[in-house]
Parts: C-alpha cells; structure tokens; sequence
C-alpha cells in the first residue's frame, strides 16, 4: 500500500524510486551471472530476423533484400512482445521460491518488487532490440529516415513492450507454475505477432483475419515504427501506437498490482 | 495494549474456502525469549507465521508484533521483524554476497555500509568463503544460514523462522541451532515452528502446541512433559507380528491412550495418571508371560514431547493434509 506509506514518509516516492533501481539492479545482475539469459535474449531476436528475413522473403515478396526492409520493424516489435513475456517468468518464480515473501517481510513500499521487475526487463528489452537492429544491418537494413525518428520508433516500440510486461506480470502472478505460463504467451503472442502485418500486408487476407489484423496492438505499433523509419507520414500510426500502448498499460497495470496485493 | 509483550495474537482466524487454516489461535511471547510452535503438517504454523509477519491478513483477531497491529501498522512491524521462511528465500542466481547486498540496500544502506553489512553477516555465519559463488551451487545448510543472515541484516528485535531445520542434516541442524541460541543471548525475541519435538525441547523457553488450526496446549517443556503423567512404558516383542497383541495387553494393565505401535514393533503407551509405574510394569510382564508371549524389551522411561504431542493431537504425525497446499 503505497497511500499508507506516503502518507506517514514525506520522502515516499524517492524511496520508492531507489527500492525499485535496487531491485532492477537484481535483474541485471542475473544476467551478468548466467551469461546463458544473455543467449536467451539475443538468439530469439537473431533467430526472427534471419527466418523471416529468409523464409518469408523470396516467397513474399520475391527478394529478401527487399522484404528486409519491409520486415525488419516488424519483427523488432515481435521479439519484444516475446521477450516481455519474460516477466512473467521472472515474477512467478520469485513467488514460488520465497523471494517474494522476504520483499513483502521488509519495511519497503510495496509497488517497487513491481517496479523492480518491470524496469528491469525493460533493459533486457533494450538489449533486445538493439540485438535486431545490428543483426539488421549487417544483413544490409537501412533506414530511409534520419537517426531522430528512428530513435522515436524504437522508443514507441520499447514503449509498447513495457505496456506488455505489466500484461505478463499479470499473468506470472495468476499462474500456477511456468507450464501454464508457457501456454499463456502462446495463446497471447502469436496471434497477437503474427496476426499483424509483421510479415505480410492486409490487402489479401480473409474479411474476419483482416479486421483483427488492422486493430492488433502489434500491427498498429509495427506501422508506426515503420513509418518513421522509412519516412512515410506517421502521424496517424504514431497516435493509435500510442492509445494501443496507454491502453495496454492502464488494463493491465492495475490488474497486475491488484493481483499482486491479493497474492498476500 | 500490553507492551510487556514482543508478540500478542488473539483469535486469529484464517480461512481459505472450505479449509479452516486457524481456527482461533492465542498466543503471547516476551521479549528476548524463545516460543516454539509445535504441531504436525497442515496445523497451521506457517500460517500465523504468515500472519504475524504481515504477509497474511487475517479473517479475524489481532495480532500485535512490538505492540503494532499486523494489519494497521504493517509498515511499522515490518521494520521490528526478520523472517526466514520454510524455503530459504534467496535468489538462487545472485551469489550469496549480492543477496546480502541487496537486502541491506533495500533496507536503506549506502552502498559502502551494505557491503561492509553482508560481509559482517557472511563472515558469522561461515559463508566467507563461498560469497562470491551463486547460491545455486550451495549445500542446502548453506542457503538456510544465507537465508537467516538475510533475516537478520535489518538487526530485527523478532525473528520467525518456519521450520528453520526442515530438510537439513543432523550436523546442519545442529548449526542452526547454535545460531539461534547465540541470536537468543543477544536477546532477540524467536518464534520458531517446528514439527520436531526435539527441537522445540531444545531452543523454545515455551511451547504451543497447535493441531488443526487450534492451540491444544501451552507451557514449558517440563510443564508440557508433566502432563502426561510422566512416564512412558515401552514394550517390544521378540516378533514383531505380536505387537497388536502386545498393545492390547498394555492398555489392559494400566497403559493410558495412545498406545502407540511403532513399524519396527516398539509399543508404547504413558503410564495411567495415578497409578505406579513399578506396578503397571509388573502387571505387563505377569500378563505377557501369562500369554506367552516372547519379549525382547521392557522397560519405563520418562515421557518425552513425543508422547505429549501424541497425547494432545490425537494421532500419529504427518497424518494431516500438506500444509504448503492451505498456504
């Protein structure tokens, strides 16, 4: 309850601010120490970009060359949205193992093990991301538009991918063990991914799939990054990106902590 | 409000559905001395540990720990206690010198003083050592010491520690021991809960005995071994296939309930309040020869927590539900 502490510590947010690095710090340091997360983290990425890149390339659109450049942004929002999922992971195995009942045992406010958490993965997903730009360009990708907007894009799809952690902490607080978790993010992140114009333009595709694909979170994200990168008007993409990340985030955040308070 | 007392419980309730986890439980504890909660499996000790560590709020009663409510001054108890759970709580990825660290930072320590804090801490509870190794390559004594250092980086004035020896063997047992009775002479205030008799017999100045969510006793080891009169007659036939046999004959000649048989053949039974040890042995032996059956042991001994808890639970150990699954 962090109205409770507030109200008795005038330096509340402050305290909260610091437990919340302190415990991001945890995050980071696992990485350091299981160089095999650093794997996890850059194979998947490696893994979409070369696929896609290859797979989909000749049989989309005929040059690999070409669909790079189509797809590259695209899979740069997918490989967030799996890596998001990490969080929840992350959140249920420091409830089975105890880990969350020293947090809530200390004198510290109860939001920053969330804060912690999420701020955490949002730095694996920044490593993340730049995993998919770099193996993009050495495969040749080049953005069309300057460094500013594509700085704005990555940032609209780093943005995205926070909303979506506090959608996996949701789910790693609800769920019973990492099985049930591994069907969650299945269930979740490909029709979410690949029910998006990730890979493939919605001109062709049946009415119902259409109409799902044009209001996905993912695609609307994806166009947006695309857009800036490649200097088409973005505007209108940037705003539904934007609502879609707002919305996410004022779903599943509240619902994430209210979870998290009834865990105890 | 007394102040007298580290912890004061009245009443706790706690239900999950159907389950009744507590069922009104009391208890008191002074400061700077040992309480141990004794019970079997799905009791319902981790629970008012739970409780009384503000992790768990309960359906009803109050709990006060430093004289703070566990439910309206949360915050505040939090600041008195430690706590080391059933599962050591540590990050099994951090080595065991970050796990500190990262308490002691947590608690409001410059980076500099939480270091010097958990080295402090690794070097008293023999972990010096392995500091810089991840937890995961630790023995289970090892995570259970780093998990109590954890508890205790905070200089806390009430520890729990839920079933701190669960799992360990004897030698760490006797580690953890020792520990606890040093953190005693310190004067920290301890609640323990423990399915071991032995050792609530040797850590706790008092004991609770809870079953099903109930206390069904309180005192002093001694005053809880008077209890049942004292004295325990134990009786093993040459075969062990006699042994109902042999029960029956014990709980003709004066042995009070439980007459209890163990696998190996060993039956036991406290001697009836009131009556002479000396003589209800005698009748034993006079009847088991009357009957013919071969004995290999025979024998009165003093009661130990082993019988006062089967006395006051009704039943064997363990025969309860799982206690992690009403958690």
């Amino acid at each position: 309850m962090t109205a409770t502490s507030t109200a008795s510590r005038p330096a509340a947010p402050v305290r909260i601010a610091r437990e919340g690095l302190t415990l991001a710090w945890r995050s980071l340091l696992k990485i350091r120490h299981s160089p095999d997360q650093l794997l996890d983290l850059s194979l998947m990425p490696i893994t979409f970009v070369l696929l896609f890149t290859f797979l989909f390339g000749k049989a989309v659109a005929g040059d690999w060359h070409a669909y790079l450049q189509y797809v590259l942004p695209g899979v740069a929002v997918q490989a967030l949205v799996f890596a998001s999922m990490n969080t929840a992971l992350g959140f249920n195995s420091d409830l089975r193992s105890g880990v969350f009942d020293r947090l809530r045992s200390l004198p510290i406010s109860r939001a920053a093990p969330l804060i912690g958490r999420v701020l955490g993965d949002a730095v694996r997903n920044v490593v993340t991301l730049a995993v998919v730009a770099v193996v993009g360009a050495v495969l040749g990708y080049r953005p069309h538009a300057g460094p500013l907007p594509v700085l704005g894009a990555c940032a609209l799809v780093l943005a995205f991918s926070l909303a979506m952690c506090w959608a996996a902490a949701l789910a790693g607080l609800l769920a019973r063990g990492p099985e049930t978790i591994g069907g969650f993010v299945f269930v979740v992140t490909v029709p979410l991914t690949f029910g998006s114009t990730v890979f493939v333009p919605t001109a062709d595709l049946p009415g119902w799939l259409g109409g799902w694909v044009r209001i996905n979170p993912v695609t609307r994200v994806s166009e947006a990054a695309r857009a800036l990168v490649t200097g088409t008007p973005a505007g209108l993409h940037i705003r539904d990106s934007l609502l879609w990340t707002a919305a996410v985030l004022a779903v599943f955040a509240p619902l994430a902590i209210l979870a998290y308070r009834r865990r105890t | 409000m007394d102040s007298t007392y580290a912890i004061q419980a009245e009443g706790l309730v706690k239900r999950y559905g159907e389950t009744t986890a507590l069922d009104g439980v009391d208890l008191s504890l002074q400061p700077g001395r040992v309480l141990g909660l004794l019970g079997p499996n799905g009791a319902g000790k981790t629970t008012v540990v739970r409780v009384l560590a503000t992790l768990l709020r309960p359906d009803a009663g109050t709990a006060r720990v430093g004289g703070f409510d566990v439910v309206r001054r949360p915050q505040r108890v939090r600041e008195l206690i430690g706590l080391t759970g059933q599962y050591a709580a540590v990050d099994e990825d951090l080595t065991g010198q970050e796990n500190l660290v990262l308490v002691a930072r947590l608690l409001g320590l410059t980076r500099a003083e939480a270091r010097r804090r958990a080295g402090e801490m690794l070097d008293r509870f023999g972990l010096a050592e392995a500091a810089r190794r991840p937890v995961r390559t630790y023995s289970g004594g090892m995570r259970r010491r780093l998990d109590l250092a954890a508890s205790l980086i905070g200089r806390p004035r009430v520890l729990f520690l839920d079933e701190p020896t669960t799992g360990l063997d004897p030698r760490s047992r006797g580690d953890v021991w020792d520990l606890v009775r040093d953190l005693v002479t310190d004067g920290m205030t301890v609640l323990l809960t423990t399915q071991y008799l032995d050792e609530a017999d040797r850590l706790a100045d008092e004991v609770v005995v809870v079953d099903h969510g109930r206390v069904v006793a309180a005192g002093t080891p001694a005053e809880l071994k008077a209890r049942t009169g004292g004295q325990t007659l134990d009786v093993r036939p040459a075969d062990r296939a006699a042994a109902a046999a042999v029960a029956a004959i014990v709980a003709e000649a004066g042995g009070a309930a439980p007459v209890r048989e163990a696998a190996d053949g060993l039956v036991s039974a406290p001697v009836e309040p009131g009556r002479s040890g000396a003589q209800v042995l005698a009748e034993v032996a006079r009847r088991l020869d009357a009957a013919g059956v071969p004995v290999a042991e025979l024998g009165l001994r003093l009661a130990g927590l082993d019988e006062v808890f089967l006395a006051l639970t009704g039943g064997p150990r363990g025969r309860a539900a799982d206690e992690g699954a009403v958690r």
